[in-house]
């Protein structure tokens, strides 16, 4: 009835007295990017797990293109890269990838994989000589084997210098292209931010937000942090003017709500000379993550 | 089917990559040819050739070195997946726990197979040559070859069992040589205990075959020795093995292969990455 890939439903997951999972529904279309957000022990990796069929639900249920978590054709149909993977130390690149690829049963271009994600000088290397982003590396490859329908990428970029993490955003998009329903947890909020269609975030087992970054922008309402930096004998006459609170010396820091910000920086820009530096920060999705996963908790 | 396969080609490449093929074959060869030749001086007094001579010391070795050599391998098959984070990876792919299972145990059978025929017929070939062999004594020797192959099938599902059954790969190499240990040491002294307290009553006579035959190491023994004269005579034990039907010791060492794989398996199914 819909052409949602992976459609998650009131799933409940316990072990033993502790609920991991509580009523969690999230669904992914096909070729949408899905950042799943949480802290430690918020249930991710578990919420991957039961997708994958490797632990069992408690109640709720899980379909993988209309196909049960665990089957053969949900497994054939879903890619995973888990959280800091390692392979075994003495097979090569290639070797582990053609062992992936056979387990698949597709014919797959091994070479062109590993040169796509970077690994054509180590590929017939040992993967025991392999730095920790290689290895990831070579986890990212086998995502790419088969055309999956779904990818579930736990803490992608996780050793990962800066620019390998433009080259998995850039793969990640290229799937998504394809119409792979992508969901990525992550605790790397920066990069998410602009590289994901919608964001989930988790808390204790709970989703507690689903949306667009805009939405959910407008829904938390956070305010704008404005740093001015005065003249020596303006800053205590700005510092009451303007309602904020004196930081280190000439500084002066406002918070505004999005709605009164065009009315505040007319106010400064009023003051003349007195102001001598502004520097406006816009929510980040730190913020708006800090603000849903801390909601309710009082 | 091409899924075993793969599993199974990958493991052998493994244990070629690591030496651990070579290093087995080297063992087993340097310990059968040194039993061998220590072991050639009592052939004259006892009538029987050099190879029947150098079976029976090599039983006495493949007792220690089969289930060890066997544990070895297996001990981190699925601990040391689990331990590097590689085991839900190949979980999330569509072969099944039983095919990896038995694609892991066709691979390291196959090495163990190798290691054993190699370094057994290398021994009974030099013993051969240089003592004589007959018929009798060419089947002991590949009796023997045939009957280490079980031992160490057991000792490598025993091995996954406690794989699966372990957090980490540490543990499941403590468990190992706890288990190696039990079956190969203690459970014989166990049993001496109990016959020397019992002072050849009821227990020495009618439970103590069935005990000892019950453990593969043991069975494994007696197979080689009570179904060969020439070996019995030469090893001097094989009284308990005479109460027994000779069933008794073919059915255990083959039997506990089967029952062994099926605890792991069933160990391995109940594993949450």
């Amino acid at each position: 009835m819909t052409n949602n890939a992976l459609s998650i439903e009131h799933v409940r997951k316990d072990r033993g007295n502790v609920t991991v999972l509580d009523d969690l529904s999230l669904t992914v279309s096909a070729g949408e990017r899905v950042a799943l957000l949480g802290h430690n022990g918020a249930g991710k990796s578990t919420l991957i797990k039961t997708i994958l069929g490797l632990t069992p639900l408690t109640a709720g249920q899980i379909s993988i293109g209309g196909a049960k978590p665990g089957s053969t054709s949900a497994r054939r149909a879903t890619a995973y890269l888990p959280e800091a993977v390692s392979f075994h130390p003495a097979l090569t690149g290639r070797e582990q990838l053609t062992l992936f690829a056979r387990l698949d049963g597709q014919a797959a271009d091994i070479q062109g994989l590993l040169e796509r994600v970077g690994l054509s000088d180590a590929m017939d290397r040992r993967v025991g000589t392999y730095s920790k982003g290689m290895r990831q590396r070579l986890g990212l490859a086998q995502v790419l084997l088969g055309k999956p329908k779904v990818a579930l990428l736990d803490e992608p970029t996780s050793g990962l210098d800066p620019i390998s993490r433009q080259d998995l955003y850039a793969i990640i998009d290229e799937l998504a292209e394809h119409g792979t329903a992508v969901l990525i947890a992550s605790h790397a909020l920066t990069e998410v931010e602009a590289r994901t269609d919608r964001i989930a975030i988790l808390r204790k087992g709970v989703k507690v937000a689903d949306d667009t970054l805009e939405s959910l922008s407008a829904q938390a309402g956070l305010p704008t942090r404005m740093r001015i930096r005065a003249t020596e004998a303006q800053a205590d006459t700005i510092a009451a003017k303007m309602g904020g609170a004196r930081i280190n010396g000439a500084s002066v820091e406002i918070h505004c709500e999005p709605d009164q910000k065009m009315a505040r920086l007319r106010d400064i820009a009023a003051m003349g000379d007195a102001v001598v530096d502004i520097e406006m920060t816009p929510p980040r999705l730190e913020d708006l993550y800090r603000h849903f996963a801390k909601e309710g908790m009082q | 089917m091409t899924r075993f396969l793969s599993i199974a080609a990958t493991e052998m490449l493994i244990l070629r990559r690591n030496r651990w093929l070579l290093m087995a074959t080297v063992v087993m060869v340097l310990f059968a040819l040194a039993l061998t030749f220590a072991g050639s001086a009592p052939t004259g007094t006892l009538g029987v050739d050099m190879l029947t001579i150098s079976v029976t010391s090599m039983t006495t070795l493949s007792v220690y070195l089969a289930p060890l050599l066997a544990l070895m391998i297996s001990f981190d098959a699925i601990a040391g997946e689990s331990e590097r984070g590689s085991l839900a990876l190949l979980l999330s792919y569509p072969a099944g726990r039983g095919e990896i299972l038995l694609g892991k145990f066709a691979a390291h059978l196959a090495a163990l197979a190798f290691a054993m025929t190699v370094g057994f017929g290398t021994a009974g070939a030099i013993a051969a040559w240089f003592g004589g062999a007959g018929p009798d004594s060419l089947f002991a020797l590949a009796r023997l070859i045939f009957t280490s192959i079980l031992l160490g099938a057991v000792f490598l599902a025993l091995g996954y069992l406690v794989s699966a059954l372990s957090r980490s790969a540490t543990a499941a190499a403590g468990m190992s040589a706890g288990l190696w240990l039990i079956f190969v040491v203690l459970y014989d002294l166990g049993l001496l205990g109990a016959v020397v307290m019992d002072g050849g009553g009821n227990f020495t006579r009618s439970i103590f075959p069935w005990l000892m035959v019950a453990n593969p190491a043991d069975a494994f023994r007696v197979w080689n020795i009570a179904a060969s004269d020439g070996v019995a005579m030469a090893s001097g034990m094989s009284g308990a093995a005479q109460t027994l039907p000779d069933w008794a010791a073919p059915l255990s060492l083959i039997l506990w292969p089967v029952v062994a794989f099926l605890l792991a398996r069933a160990a391995f199914k109940r594993v949450e990455p």
